[in-house]
């Protein structure tokens, strides 16, 4: 094992040719990660919300698509873009705002699972004395359910986000120069230390990925605490 | 889009068909084939899991984090380009007389997905009351003894539909291998389409593919559901 390719390597690793060229590595993941995490927490609140709408007409065709992205895998969802947005705005799509849609389409179909147990969970009796204190439907569910709810989702929304992350490297079937694509191209070019190239980006993934998962850990103890008082 | 002209006939007969075909057939192996080792190397981190001693826990806890918390591809990768340099020669040698790029995401599916399986597996266990074990013990079965015919067969029926989600996970999953060359689904859907242009006819049945996979899946688990799991709670 010789992690010389490594240190050699590192800044290509971190951030591409940025600021001499386009950003890429790891900068590029979390750019993409952030970017995606924002857009579909917006989503999945929109779907989230439409799905348990008291209109059949609302809620069906919501639920059918939610439940169709979820029966894909994301590399397809990620095709889909690649193939029909370009059809769709007649000109070229950048290849990461291809994987930004793909990825966003995607998670926001499992946000909206995380919103939607998170509504689900608060009593139907704050929402009745909401209404019958004056408010309507959408400000019962604005002022009194969601911030409530919210505080469950939280922890769910930072697992999402650390499966975002990971999803991310996918990303490089379309060629984006994030992380794992810029550990092929080294590996490509120096040939001879897959083992250690892999083993490093594993690495800084886990450590990524890993803080997250003990923080989301420590929201659920810290958010479960503060409800019992 | 407009202008596009829909031949469907290119994926449901001849060539390209027999081509998704022969791709959905792979997908299923390495779906069946991953979702068999996952449960079982799953069940083994599961039960060191719980053991009583510190550093066999530990190890386990390890493992669940690493493989949790690192991307598949990045896995498949390593597995695929990088083992060599840390396998015996013997198992080097091995590989390379077998399919190699089936095996390599066979192994990445199976260790990626065990190190799901393994919490479902010590969630379900966790959920028998702890006085099933302490009755067993008292019955004078060893802990495995007491694991294997009192607490296990409990466990599994309660683990069954995470599980079920899981292979679901798994078939998904599967994908990723046609980055290293494997010719599932989703590969020859690629394929079809590289050789003909017409791909969206092709992506549509990769598409109807899954989701057949995950429909069909989940009825049964809904039966399963309502014909054991009420059964015993009757």
């Amino acid at each position: 094992m010789d992690f010389s390719v490594i240190v050699d390597n590192i800044t290509y690793f971190m951030i591409g040719r940025y600021p001499n060229g386009p950003l890429g590595g790891l900068g590029l993941t979390l750019y993409l990660a952030v970017v995606s995490c924002i857009l579909s927490f917006f989503g999945g609140l929109i779907l989230g919300l439409l799905s348990l709408s008291r209109f059949a007409v609302i809620r069906y065709p919501v639920n059918l698509v939610i439940n169709t992205v979820r029966g894909l895998p994301l590399l397809m969802v990620i095709f889909w873009m690649y193939f029909l947005l370009p059809a769709l705005m007649g000109k070229t799509v950048p290849e990461s705002q291809t994987v930004i849609m793909g990825l966003t389409i995607f998670t926001s179909a499992y946000m909206s699972q995380i919103v939607r147990a998170g509504i689900e969970g608060i009593p139907k009796g704050q929402v009745e004395a909401a209404i019958s204190t004056g408010l309507k439907g959408w400000q019962a569910m604005l002022y009194i359910v969601l911030p409530q709810g919210m505080r469950n989702m939280i922890p769910s929304f930072v697992n999402q986000f650390v499966s975002l992350i990971k999803d991310t490297s996918l990303a490089f079937i379309v060629g984006v120069s994030e992380l794992t694509h810029v550990a092929t191209q080294v590996n490509n070019r120096t040939m001879s230390y897959p083992t250690e190239i892999f083993i490093f980006i594993a690495a800084v993934y886990f450590v990524l990925c890993f803080s997250f998962t003990s923080f989301s850990r420590w929201l659920e103890k810290r958010l479960a605490w503060r409800k019992s008082i | 889009m407009l202008h596009y002209n829909f031949d469907w006939s290119v994926v449901t007969s001849g060539k390209y068909f027999e081509w998704l075909v022969s791709g959905l057939k792979v997908t299923l192996e390495l779906s069946a084939i991953g979702i068999v080792g996952a449960f079982l190397l799953g069940l083994v981190i599961a039960v060191l899991k719980m053991s009583h001693y510190r550093p066999l826990r530990w190890m386990a806890s390890a493992y669940l984090e690493f493989f949790r918390n690192t991307p598949l591809l990045v896995q498949i990768f390593f597995w695929y380009f990088g083992s060599y340099k840390i396998l015996p020669m013997a198992v080097n040698d091995w590989l390379n007389n077998t399919n190699f790029e089936f095996a390599a995401a066979v192994i990445a599916l199976i260790i990626y997905t065990s190190a799901f399986i393994a919490e479902d597996i010590r969630s379900g266990i966790l959920s028998i009351p702890k006085e099933q074990m302490e009755a067993a013990r008292s019955a004078g079965f060893s802990y495995l003894r007491s694991m294997q015919y009192i607490i296990l067969p409990q466990a599994v029926r309660i683990t069954v539909p995470p599980l079920v989600n899981q292979f679901l996970n798994l078939a998904k999953n599967s994908s990723l291998a046609m980055t290293i060359g494997v010719m599932e689904v989703t590969y020859q859907a690629r394929q079809v389409e590289s050789y003909t242009f017409k791909g969206f006819e092709a992506f549509t049945a990769a598409t109807v593919v899954y989701l057949g996979l995950s429909v069909t899946i989940t009825t049964l688990m809904d039966l399963y559901n309502k014909k054991v799991l009420n059964a015993h709670r009757a």
